[in-house]
């Protein structure tokens, strides 16, 4: 038996809760930008540009962002949980996991607010 | 846990039921997305970084083909993520619970990602 497990949130439940509430977020982006690009075939630099410079766009990209890092660090985190058993491996797989998601956070946050 | 009990892990000789197939599927898409996040994220860093990285973003989705493969793999990929993802959502709501309905959204997700993927392809080619 698995007596504790705490990845992300104080509890599975709210892990759980986490996944589903970044998975909106997610969805709502993805179907956001997919539009953008289609109804907007002719993009150039300027308005791309423009887009990001946005204080609304900003906001909800880093909204994107941080469910992003939330929504794959319990997602690979339950995947890790399954199949990699040895303790070794699996600290390593999800050290890996956590320190890629931190740089995307910070490289994302950078690209935005363009520091 | 006792030690005498039997397991079978020996997925080979499980049935696999399309319920089991996308649901295995939605983690596959799941780990495929997260890789394909470097991908993403340097074609993001490079067209905001200029008029030039903009252009050069461009170019290679409108010429290289490794770079129009994989963008093609990633929305497919999404395209899947999302319709099972969506469905995953739904049922922990409570909606569509039962075998059948479980059996026919199921059914919905591989369909919906057969014509995503097919649009995904006329998109980027
Ligand atoms: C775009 C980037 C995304 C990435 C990299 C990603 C990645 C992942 C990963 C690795 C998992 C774990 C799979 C598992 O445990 O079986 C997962 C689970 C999940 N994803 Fe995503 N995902 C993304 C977007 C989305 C979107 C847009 C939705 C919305 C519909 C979504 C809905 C879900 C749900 C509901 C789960 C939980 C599955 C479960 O609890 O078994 N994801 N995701």
């Amino acid at each position: 038996m698995v007596t504790t497990i705490t990845n992300f949130g104080r509890s599975g439940l709210y892990d759980w809760l986490l996944q589903r509430i970044s998975a909106v977020v997610l969805a709502l982006y993805s179907v956001f930008m997919v539009v953008y690009l289609l109804l907007n075939p002719q993009l150039d630099y300027a308005q791309w540009d423009a887009l990001f410079g946005m204080t609304s766009m900003r906001i909800f990209s880093l909204m994107a962002l941080l469910s992003l890092g939330a929504h794959c660090w319990i997602g690979l985190w339950s995947v890790s949980t399954d199949y990699i058993k040895p303790f070794v491996f699996r600290f390593v797989f999800q050290m890996v996991i956590g320190v890629l998601m931190f740089v995307y956070t910070v490289w994302g946050v950078q690209l935005l607010w363009g520091l | 846990m006792s030690d005498k009990r039997p397991v079978n892990l020996d997925l080979g000789t499980f049935k696999h039921p399309l319920i089991a197939m996308v649901s295995i599927c939605h983690r596959i898409s799941g780990v495929v997305l997260f890789v394909g996040l470097v991908f993403l994220f340097c074609l993001f860093d490079t067209s905001l970084s200029g008029a030039a990285g903009f252009a050069s973003a461009q170019d290679a989705l409108q010429t290289s083909f490794v770079a129009q493969f994989i963008t093609w793999g990633l929305l497919t990929s999404l395209g899947f993520h999302f319709s099972a993802g969506m469905k995953h959502l739904i049922m922990d709501v409570g909606v569509g619970e039962e075998l059948d309905s479980a059996n026919n959204a199921a059914k919905m997700v591989v369909g919906l990602t057969l014509i995503l993927a097919v649009l995904a392809g006329v998109w980027v080619w």
